[in-house]
């Protein structure tokens, strides 16, 4: 008679909870000196409940897996010459967006699980946080695998992780990743596990990737669906963490409540490039920004927070404003890319008849009253030949690093929202009330910011002009500027021949 | 008040390995709103979705193990129970 | 309120008037004027007359709107740091009260962008 299989539970109990101990030789404090500064109280690491109970084995073995069938569809793509599917080349702006601003905060969210795979008292929480290292690790990997082989034909592609670092937009993901980096591992964890990856994940899932469904781009859609086979394990370690600390003790509910409203407000400000995305660079948008936060914000989010209610968690703070929001943010930032289109590294464009007809349609409050007039007015530029990029640069906000080009949309879009405070004798300009917040809470932490605007300025990008701070950027002549007229424009041109048809608007 | 804030939902790929799970879901979950997006297939349904071993087992037509769902998952909302026979979703 | 930290917290304030070589960050916003997607940022000398804000580093960015050319400048509003106030031209911006950081908006009543829609 066979023996009788352990049971999933028994399984996991003996190959991951059954490896912890109490130490004798040293304090258990000593041995983990990072888990109770922050003030969040856990009074038996035993209650933490890992919803899959994955062990190593069976994690390898559907990690290989999906690996083998990843590669595999990236290879016929390369052998394929997939990219000659895409709906048009300017698409491309989207992935050279994701991968100097996406790809990078993969790396950091591994580097950030690999420390509390190893700094999290609890044996269960360890093994979560340690296959999420190796998963994240894995989604970077995948995707500079997968985007080689567009930089094989495209410009915009070739130095992601220098220019993370020092670009203007990107400072953006960057702040917001080292800001949850650099604080305890319960703050980090609620940070990218809950309010990224559960409370706002479809936010950049569903544009990115039905995006480049919708685009033509295979490889895109197909790492993007295996990671996505990951995030579910991630979101649900979230949403568990969230749960455990606030069963564990009361005192840690105004902790957590303050790091949802913190984390929510920087990850939605963030969001504002993939709304824009989502809009203004792809060539068929499959949803608008503002449908895509109705459902996966408004409707999603009130169910989980409702289900989250009975621990005292309420909404997170602004998340009203955030819904008012969203009929304007991806036309608002745009609008900064179109008119310093000479410093993006990917290119920009007007849209076209077409596309404002589908942004009427998406935005019939906000798109025809507030945002075509300047889409008009610069495409008329364009075809009198008097339009300019917009010399000088942008007031940035002191922590989400993204211009400050929000308006106060609850009662006048046109007046561009200023907020200001004072520390140690300096001012600090803000975009909003949620980022003034979070500067207020932690001002040393802020003060602190790497803001790319200030830095030019202080002469540690390069140099005074805006070519020797492109250079600085490893920003090439052909990386910029408008999409009709360059090298990625010709080469789709000669590809497609005489069945080439520009997509974009204008040649901004 | 609107019945939408407690629906759970699962969405998996759009492939073959996927199918005898999206039409075990079918059979198993009354009132489950199926939805098919590009590359993938969105299951919604109002406070528990459950995925049954047995029924996928049934219409695959071969053992399996409740943790393959892994290879084909893209999303999810709400609280997870997973064990040998089943995987289910729910809201308090 | 302090940030909580296990040993200790260092702040290094990255913006010190000191590390601008000699200049201090000015942004100046051109209120209703909304083809400037945001307030401009300069890094300026303390002890430049408030009348080479307007002719060199406003101009520069400014000029390329239709409005600004038509700007009487005896009419302008100005505030800074939410106060409302009358710039002396020939003074400093320091004397002026502008100083490291400051924000200043001003607005220009009559010209309210192109064709009057705030652009």
């Amino acid at each position: 008679m066979a023996a009788k299989r352990l049971n999933l539970r028994k399984r996991y109990e003996l190959l991951t909870r059954g490896m912890g101990w109490e130490t004798t030789y040293q304090k258990m404090d000593d041995v983990f000196p990072y888990d109770t500064f922050e003030g969040i109280k856990i009074t038996d690491w035993d209650k933490w409940e890992d919803p899959f109970r994955l062990t190593m084995d069976a994690y390898w073995k559907f990690q290989a897996e999906k690996e083998r069938k990843l590669y595999a569809v990236i290879d016929s793509f390369a052998q394929n010459n997939g990219q000659t599917n895409l709906a048009d080349a300017s698409y491309l702006s989207a992935i050279k967006l994701f991968i100097t601003g996406v790809t990078p905060i993969e790396y950091a969210a591994h580097r950030g699980f690999a420390h509390l795979g190893r700094h999290f008292r609890g044996d269960g929480a360890r093994i979560a946080c340690q296959m999420q290292a190796i998963d994240e690790l894995r989604h970077q990997q995948t995707q500079v695998h997968t985007i080689s082989h567009y930089n094989k034909h495209f410009d915009g592609l070739h130095d992601p992780f220098h220019q993370f670092d020092r670009v203007w937009y990107l400072s953006v993901p960057k702040a917001f990743s080292e800001d949850a980096l650099s604080a305890g591992p319960f703050e980090f964890i609620t940070s990218i596990s809950f309010a990224f990856e559960y409370v706002l994940t479809n936010l950049l899932f569903v544009p990115f990737m039905s995006g480049a469904a919708y685009n033509g781009d295979m490889a895109t859609v197909t790492f993007g669906f295996s990671a996505q086979s990951d995030e579910s394990r991630h979101m649900t370690l979230g949403l568990e963490i969230i749960k455990f600390m606030l069963e564990q003790h009361e005192d840690n509910l105004p902790i957590v409540q303050r790091w949802m409203d913190k984390h929510f407000w920087r990850a939605y400000r963030l969001l504002a490039l993939v709304a824009t995305m989502q809009d203004y660079m792809l060539t068929n948008s499959p949803m608008s920004w503002k449908e895509a936060w109705d459902v996966y914000f408004v409707e999603n989010g009130g169910a989980l927070f409702e289900d989250l209610s009975r621990y005292g968690l309420r909404m997170p703070k602004y998340h009203e404003l955030a819904t008012a929001e969203a009929d304007h943010i991806s036309h608002q930032v745009w609008s900064v890319f179109c008119s310093l289109g000479n410093a993006t590294g990917f290119h920009t464009f007007l849209p076209t008849e077409e596309k404002m007809a589908w942004l009427s349609e998406k935005y019939p409050d906000t798109f025809d009253k507030y945002y075509r007039p300047r889409f008009e007015y610069w495409a008329k530029q364009q075809a009198e030949g008097t339009f300019e990029f917009q010399k000088g640069l942008p007031l940035i906000c002191q922590v989400c690093q993204v211009p400050m080009v929000f308006t106060e949309v609850q009662t006048d879009p046109m007046q561009i929202s200023y907020r200001v405070t004072e520390h140690g004798g300096d001012k600090y300009h803000f975009c909003s009330d949620g980022c003034k917040d979070i500067f207020e809470h932690e001002p040393e932490k802020y003060v602190q910011a790497w803001l790319p605007v200030h830095q030019i300025y202080q002469g540690n990008c390069g140099g005074a002009t805006i070519p020797e701070v492109l250079e600085w950027y490893k920003f090439t002549p052909e990386d910029v500027g408008n999409y009709i007229g360059s090298r990625d424009h010709a080469r789709w041109q000669e590809w497609k021949g005489d069945a080439a048809v520009d997509k974009t608007g204008s040649d901004v | 008040m609107s019945n939408k804030k407690n629906t759970v939902f699962l969405i998996v790929q759009d492939n073959e390995d996927a199918r005898p799970i999206i039409e075990a879901v079918e059979q198993d979950n009354p009132e489950v709103n199926i939805q098919y997006q590009p590359g993938m297939v969105r299951m919604e349904r109002a406070g528990r979705l459950t995925v049954n071993r047995e029924t996928v087992e049934e219409l695959m037509g071969r053992d399996w193990d409740v943790q393959e769902l892994h290879l084909n998952l893209v999303s999810l909302t709400g609280n997870v129970n997973e064990d040998d026979d089943k995987f289910e979703l729910s809201w308090h | 309120m302090a940030v909580v930290a296990k040993d200790g917290y260092v702040d290094i304030v990255r913006d010190r008037i000191e590390n601008f070589h000699g200049n201090q960050l000015v942004f100046v916003g051109w209120d209703d004027h909304l083809l400037f997607s945001a307030a401009q940022a300069f890094p300026l000398p303390p002890e430049m007359p408030f009348q080479a804000l307007i002719s060199d580093a406003m101009a520069s960015v400014f000029k390329d709107h239709p409005d600004f050319k038509k700007i009487d400048w005896s009419t302008v509003q100005w505030v800074v740091d939410g106060e409302k106030f009358k710039p002396k031209m020939d003074k400093s911006l320091r004397e002026n009260g502008v100083g490291h950081k400051s924000l200043i908006r001003f607005k220009t009543p009559g010209l309210k962008g192109i064709n009057g829609t705030r652009l």
